[in-house]
């Protein structure tokens, strides 16, 4: 197990390595940070001294190695817009990020569960069939149309709840956050809603057919002919086994989640990390795009390791080949 | 040729074609859309890209049947006084265009990569595969949105309008290649063993020949099911770069790109701009998901469905 663990982690570090390569090769390539740090009428070789002093200059390994030292000492360059440190600009809008995916997250495990449970006891049933069919129609429909026909139909129309913006947040610690007004959660319904209606119909489908597996094995019949009582026999004895799978997809997919907050915090004007990215992109803003390149990476990369790492513990057959 | 033709009316594929309603009219869905989309300059009533037919005092008019609508534009127009219509169709044009072409190139390199890597095995096969992996676990859609914004960083706003079209080609490409990648070679692998390998390799031939023109023939089946759920996601993608203004600017719309242009205009009332296109673009990626889906029942193959 310590030897899996090892390798997965040995791997996450090659792929972080891979990822700040890509990020410095942008930047290097891109990027121009004296025209970030001088105005226009500053002359060619006042220009040239100051890339000197910068080591531009250097050798393409020798500033990348400066890139990941400074990487590791928490420093991604600086932001030509904010005329701020890149990741000071991230971390203030990782938390907006963040609590988009927690509710997201949890209004998936809280809709995903009973539905799938339910529809996997109950394959014939018409709500059963009814879930089957709206979750491919559901795949079918982009998040950012959701999220348009969720504001049409709950913000213009009816206007019961706000269209964009995060609304009323309270700093708490640094930390940002809508969790604790009213309107703050007012501002996340509509967001979270779509951002979770890209995963569910996945989700339910993945519950509902591992769970159809487990009713099927001779354990769970076994647990019938003692004469258990059927909730007993669903929810403990059959649920617990599907859990496994699914935690496993689930991790990944909710890190798969933050890729799609880049669509969600368009629509509505989320003030996250996925708006700044973008805007990013809109001013060339290189070094924020890099940083962001390297701060989403390493979320990936720790979030994929973990679960691997856990699955790992509780599979152990993929210890021997190291392959998910 | 008619030996084939009564071959295949014969067939189990076809049978079970027939018997299955929803595959039946998904297809025939399916087929209307791809001659609507590659008809359009004979059958949109209006050349969309032709500015000497565009009047900016026609825009946001509402589609004919409600108030304020006029004969002229059945769907209403839009923000620069385009037929919907019209526009629509050719937006889908471009969107079919540009997922099919994606497709294909990242077929291409899925099944080189894919094949190498099943056929040598090995240290080879284990870095590719890793690759793929990695890139896999970063989710296409998020690979997708960060090479267009380092291209369109790298070539300018500007130019990369002039070149959308190819470059979002080549981005979703590269985004989903390790799809085909991963199912090539695990049927590769399946069939290296085989035996029909075996007595190409006792008579001589050569391994690339082997490779290209007995063992690929054989992996194919998977690659095709897998191509139709590639399709929807690619238009999907597409449709996600253009909205997020990654994509097609919005003088030559695709569905992403009206939907984005519309969204701008909700507020004001007018929904039609966005929602036409956006049940445009559901119907083709459910049709083309819900054809993937029975494929893949018919053929049955052990896919790896990511």
């Amino acid at each position: 197990m310590f030897a899996f663990a090892v390798r997965r982690i040995t791997q996450a570090i090659v792929v972080m390595l891979v990822i700040s390569l890509i990020g410095f090769a942008i930047k290097h390539e891109i990027g121009d940070p004296v025209r970030d740090i001088v105005g226009v009428s500053v002359s060619v070789a006042e220009r040239e001294a100051l890339r000197d002093k910068l080591g531009l200059n250097d050798p393409f390994i020798m500033q990348y190695a400066r890139f990941v030292k400074d990487a590791l000492h928490g420093d991604l360059g600086h932001s030509f817009f904010f005329k701020k440190p890149a990741l000071d600009v991230i971390t203030a809008k990782a938390p907006a990020t963040l609590e988009l995916v927690f509710v997201s997250s949890l209004i998936i495990i809280f809709v995903s569960i009973p539905i799938g449970i339910y529809t996997a006891i109950n394959p014939k049933n018409w709500f059963s069939r009814l879930t089957m069919g709206v979750s491919i129609v559901g795949v079918s429909i982009p998040v950012f149309l959701t999220a348009i026909i969720l504001i049409y139909i709950f913000a213009v129309e009816l206007h019961w709840l706000p269209s964009y913006g995060r609304g009323q947040t309270i700093n708490i610690y640094g930390w940002e956050s809508g969790f604790f007004t009213l309107d703050g959660l007012k501002h996340l319904i509509l967001p979270s809603i779509a951002l979770s209606s890209i995963m569910l119909p996945l989700f339910i489908r993945l519950i509902r057919s591992e769970m159809m597996e487990v009713l099927e094995t001779e354990y769970v019949k076994f647990a019938w002919a003692k004469g258990l009582s059927k909730y007993r026999i669903w929810l403990l004895h059959a649920f617990k086994n599907t859990l496994l799978p699914v935690i496993t997809v689930g991790g990944v997919q909710l890190g798969i989640l933050i890729a799609f907050t880049i669509l969600t915090e368009t629509v509505f004007q989320w003030q996250g990390m996925g708006f700044m990215f973008l805007e990013a992109v809109e001013r060339s803003d290189t070094a924020l795009l890099v940083a962001y390149l390297i701060v989403v990476g390493a979320l990936f990369v720790v979030v994929n390791t973990i679960v691997d790492i856990i699955y790992g513990l509780v599979n152990p057959t993929v210890r021997i080949t190291g392959r998910k | 040729m008619r030996k084939k033709w009564h071959r295949f009316k014969n067939s189990y594929f076809l049978y079970s074609f027939k018997r299955d309603w929803i595959a039946v009219a998904s297809f025939v869905v399916f087929i209307t859309l791809v001659f609507v989309s590659l008809a359009s300059p004979v059958l949109a009533p209006y050349d969309p890209y032709d500015s000497s037919s565009i009047d900016v005092m026609d825009a946001e008019i509402p589609p004919s049947w409600m108030e304020g609508g006029e004969e002229r534009f059945l769907f209403g127009t839009d923000i620069q006084g385009r037929d919907l219509l019209s526009t629509m169709f050719y937006g889908m044009r471009l969107s079919v265009f540009i997922g099919c072409g994606a497709v294909l190139l990242q077929a291409f390199i899925g099944i080189l990569i894919g094949m190498i890597s099943g056929y040598l095995g090995g240290k080879v096969d284990a870095f590719l595969m890793r690759i793929a992996d990695v890139q896999l676990s970063f989710s296409t859609m998020m690979v997708a949105i960060i090479i267009s914004a380092i291209f369109q960083v790298a070539f300018g706003v500007g130019r990369y309008e002039e070149l959308a079209a190819p470059l979002l080609i080549i981005i979703i490409g590269l985004a989903e290649w390790p799809q085909y990648a991963r199912t090539v070679r695990a049927s590769v692998l399946g069939e290296k063993s085989k035996e029909y390998v075996e007595a190409a390799r006792v008579i001589g031939l050569s391994p690339r020949r082997i490779r290209w023109r007995h063992i690929l023939p054989n992996a194919l089946s998977p690659v095709l099911v897998i191509s139709t759920i590639q399709v929807a996601n690619a238009v999907m993608s597409e449709a996600a770069l253009s909205f997020l203004g990654l994509g097609m600017p919005i003088t030559k719309p695709s569905l992403g790109s009206l939907i984005n242009a519309g969204f701008e205009y909700i507020f004001s009332g007018s929904w039609w701009i966005t929602l036409f296109p956006g049940i445009l673009l559901v119907i083709f990626v459910l049709v083309v998901n819900l054809l993937g889906d029975w494929l893949r029942d018919v053929m049955n193959p052990k896919l790896y469905k990511g």
